[in-house]
């Protein structure tokens, strides 16, 4: 009798090494054989010193984790269409690492005796296994990255810069400069630079930069026959000239060469364009400097043409952030560089999905990163939460309109999924009909909130209003935040809402100083970081920032310290908060790692000493920070 | 004695009285022991009394590993037979796969299904199908317990005001949603294998609230 799941699984089989070489036939006999497991996150597949088990598995959804050791070191990361476990199959004897769901997975388990003639018949599947097992990283990302991540003792002192934090070294900028006037003609200019292979020329007046001239400038401007080939450096030089002084660090000049898309930076005495060049530094002397570094990767991003790419580069994306992390390096720095590093991500989605639609979009759009990712602020990987909102369109023409932006939508809802982004819960995304709408519709929405100010209406408020575009039409964005602010100074008593809203989380410790543990459910006796400690943080600077009328702050720390400067009078309390938020991110995301979640619950048995009192010290500039907002919006204790 | 209160025992068939004694075994709480068969049902439309099952497909979900080589899928012999859903399926009266009798179908899966859990998409439009075809053939109705995974899908949603909760959602919604390819879609065991992923998906997310029992899980849905 034909069997449907059989096919399926065959279908999945043929796309890998070794079953790609099996014919077709084989495969499909094979298949009629195979189990298929499903298993929760960090659950066991075998462990060391186990028996045998009469399979060995081929990785469908999902990703085991290798681990060998009482340190648990993992060896290696097995993702779709890898195979582990074959040790029972070569010899009679017991693992020696064990396997752990990394994520849910889903496990095909292909029976050893009968696969066994296979691998005998056919010698290409024989020597393959045989390779696989003997190197057991058939997957090249741990050969390269194993040595450099997992072989590094933990050091509990503070690490003292070391050539491994080529990031924040200072840059090495050629110091002897090519220069010319701005009367040199271009072809001279072309000579010189032949001649001392560069790949720029500064243009200075007086010792000071006017201007520079790349090799993509000639190509544009001469080569191109738009220019004759006497023309004056003056008349396509390109002006002004980004400057930096000669403390920039690799990863500021990465920085400021991503954020402007150029490739040559000009170092000045002082900083500035006016005072004197003293040297030059290329795109190619950054890279020359560092290997695997953010740059690089976002490079790697914009180039990624699937999906499945991006995905890989997040896994690099989560590594450096734990180097990061190791090395100590400020949190500021950090949070930035890798909020650059998921944007682009997202990003690129979006581009692919645009590229998946039949039809370019009919209007403007903007696609808006609500929540923790809005405010940059998210380090891990965590649910997505997003909306869309895009130009208005006449009456006749909305749900066509809509229609477009939701298939949009859903494309790119898919594909954050795929490279790691859990689906919202609540749907708070764009592919939610609700989240997903007009400028027209969305000002409308947002006036209900603002006016009629219930508890739900405070909650979404508290989502939405954090938002950050991500891509597309910033002044369909800028209108909305304008709206946002008339509104809100109209109705003033929202404040008063939002202001309670946020005093609403419970408090972080108890009567005698202690932590308070949840009670029951699923994180029973953890202590709950994000809603007691992170989020009466969140809320508080976004219900005071709301009512400066400050846009585009969106990060909590920064928002505080915009605070600081607006009212000097509270600076120091502003300080403290942004300084907690830091301190309480930072902890986090190393919860976060060490466990593979969202870091959110923390198990309080398990800190250090030094780490309770840091979490605690955080706790008192909550509590004075609640009551800032409390007196200031007078939030009754009625209200509350 | 009281032969006289006594109903008259209709004398059922060997295979379903051996059915009916796989109840005798007591049921397992644990749900890592529970033996679950989740199935699908094609059929010739959604009336009970006219549409007829047209296929039966079904896994068996043992310890969270589904044995392929211990599936069932069973193509049905119509008399009664209704063009415009046949399109959907894409079985056509009598091609292709082989076909046994409705009588010989019932007992196969009866043989297959024995005591199990149950586990359906719209659990209940499936089962009363089964239903009909055993009172068809003059035999009571299924007395396995059964899971709804439309049911169980809502209990792993948010409560919460801000969003509404949909009354049912479809098994395409699901495959979305957990990321399930959508390949076979509308073949039985195809829709039951589906089905059988989301299950384990869904049981994964809900075991997060406490050590589940299946008595938890029936309570659910």
């Amino acid at each position: 009798m034909k069997n449907t799941i059989s096919h399926r699984v065959a279908d999945f089989l043929k796309n890998f090494p070794p079953f790609n070489v099996m014919g077709q036939k084989d495969i499909e006999t094979l298949s009629e054989q195979v189990t298929i497991i499903y298993k929760e996150k960090d659950s066991i597949v075998f462990s060391e010193t186990d028996e045998p088990h009469s399979h060995f598995y081929v990785v469908h959804k999902g990703a085991v984790a290798l681990k060998k050791g009482a340190d648990k070191r993992i060896m290696d990361m097995c993702d779709e269409g890898d195979i582990f476990g074959l040790r029972p199959l070569m010899a009679l004897e017991n693992y020696k690492m064990s396997a752990r769901a990394h994520e849910e997975s889903i496990l095909y388990a292909i029976p050893i005796d009968i696969f066994k003639p296979y691998a005998r018949k056919n010698i290409e599947v024989g020597n393959f296994l045989l390779e696989s097992f003997a190197s057991n990283t058939r997957n090249p990302y741990s050969k390269s990255h194993r040595g450099k991540l997992y072989d590094e003792a933990p050091d509990p002192l503070p690490i003292v810069p070391n050539t491994q934090v080529l990031d924040l070294q200072r840059v090495q900028y050629s110091k002897k400069l090519v220069s010319c006037s701005p009367g040199t003609s271009v072809k001279s200019i072309a000579k010189k630079m032949t001649e001392k292979n560069v790949g720029a020329m500064l243009v200075v007046k007086d010792k000071m930069p006017i201007g520079i001239i790349t090799d993509k400038d000639l190509r544009n401007n001469i080569v191109s026959g738009k220019y004759p080939i006497t023309t004056k450096a003056s008349e396509i030089m390109i002006s002004p000239v980004i400057t930096y002084d000669k403390n920039l660090t690799i990863t500021q000049a990465q920085m400021a060469m991503m954020k402007s898309n150029i490739s040559h930076l000009c170092i000045t005495k002082d900083g500035t364009p006016n005072s004197k060049a003293i040297g030059i530094l290329s795109k190619h002397d950054v890279m020359v400097a560092l290997g695997n570094n953010p740059a690089v990767l976002i490079k790697a991003i914009k180039r990624s043409k699937k999906i499945k790419s991006i995905k890989r580069i997040r896994k690099s994306v989560t590594h450096l952030l734990q180097d990061y992390l190791d090395q100590n390096i400020p949190l500021t720095l950090t949070t930035k560089i890798i909020s650059e590093l998921n944007d682009a991500c997202v990003k690129q989605i979006i581009k692919l999905s645009l590229a998946e639609m039949p039809d370019k979009p009919p209007v403007n759009f903007a696609w808006l990163a609500l929540g923790s990712q809005g405010r940059s602020e998210q380090l891990l990987q965590t649910d997505q939460d997003n909306a869309l909102v895009f130009d208005n369109v006449p009456e006749e023409k909305l749900m066509e309109t809509t229609d477009y932006f939701l298939k949009l939508a859903k494309i790119v809802n898919k594909g954050l999924f795929d490279i790691g982004y859990d689906y919202c819960p609540a749907e708070m995304m764009a592919s939610n009909p609700s989240w997903c709408l007009s400028l027209e519709e969305w000002k409308k929405t947002i006036a209900q909130w603002i006016i009629n100010p219930g508890t739900d209406e405070v909650l979404l408020s508290s989502i939405f209003f954090d938002y950050n575009i991500t891509y597309g039409d910033a002044s369909l964005v800028n209108q909305l935040s304008e709206h946002i602010f008339e509104t809100t100074k109209k109705y003033p008593i929202f404040y008063l809402h939002l202001a309670s809203g946020a005093l609403q989380n419970p408090s972080p410790t108890g009567f005698f100083r202690q932590l308070l543990v949840e009670q029951d459910g699923e994180h029973k006796d953890t202590f709950d970081l994000k809603r007691r400690a992170l989020m009466p943080l969140t809320d508080a600077a976004r219900v005071l920032i709301l009512s400066h009328s400050v846009k585009s702050i969106n990060s909590t720390a920064e928002r505080f310290e915009k605070l600081a400067e607006l009212e000097p009078n509270n600076e120091e309390i502003f300080m403290a908060c942004s300084y907690a938020t830091r301190a309480l991110l930072k902890f986090r995301t190393k919860q976060g790692l060490l466990h593979n979640d969202s870091g959110r619950y923390i198990a309080i048995d398990k800190l250090t000493k030094e780490e309770r009192i840091k979490l605690k010290r955080t706790f008192k500039t909550i509590k004075e920070i609640q009551e800032l907002v409390s007196i200031r919006f007078k939030v009754t204790n009625l209200l509350r | 004695m009281i032969h006289f209160f006594k109903k008259k025992v209709p004398n059922y068939p060997e295979f379903w009285q051996e059915y009916e004694r796989s109840f005798e075994e007591k049921p397992k709480e644990d749900l890592d022991q529970v033996r679950f068969v989740v199935l699908d049902t094609e059929t010739t439309g959604f009336d009970y009394l006219n549409d007829r099952i047209l296929c039966i497909g079904a896994l068996s979900l043992c310890n969270k590993n589904i044995a392929i080589n211990q599936s069932l899928e069973l193509y049905i012999k119509q008399e009664h037979y209704n063009a415009e859903t046949a399109e959907i399926h894409g079985i056509l009266k009598n091609g292709g796969a082989s076909y046994i009798s409705e009588e010989e179908a019932l007992k196969l899966f009866l043989g297959y299904l024995k005591n199990a859990v149950i586990v359906a998409h719209h659990a209940i439009f499936d089962i009363n199908m089964i239903n009909k075809a055993l009172q068809r053939h003059g035999l009571p109705k299924l007395k396995n317990k059964y899971l709804d995974t439309s049911n169980l899908y809502k209990k792993t949603l948010l409560n919460s005001n801000v969003f509404k909760k949909k009354e049912h959602y479809s098994l395409d919604e699901l495959a979305e949603k957990y990321d399930i390819s959508k390949k076979d879609r509308h073949t039985a065991i195809g829709d039951a294998y589906i089905t059988a992923i989301a299950f384990l998906k869904i049981k994964g997310r809900l075991k997060g609230k406490g050590h589940l029992k299946l008595k938890d899980l029936l309570k659910m849905g």
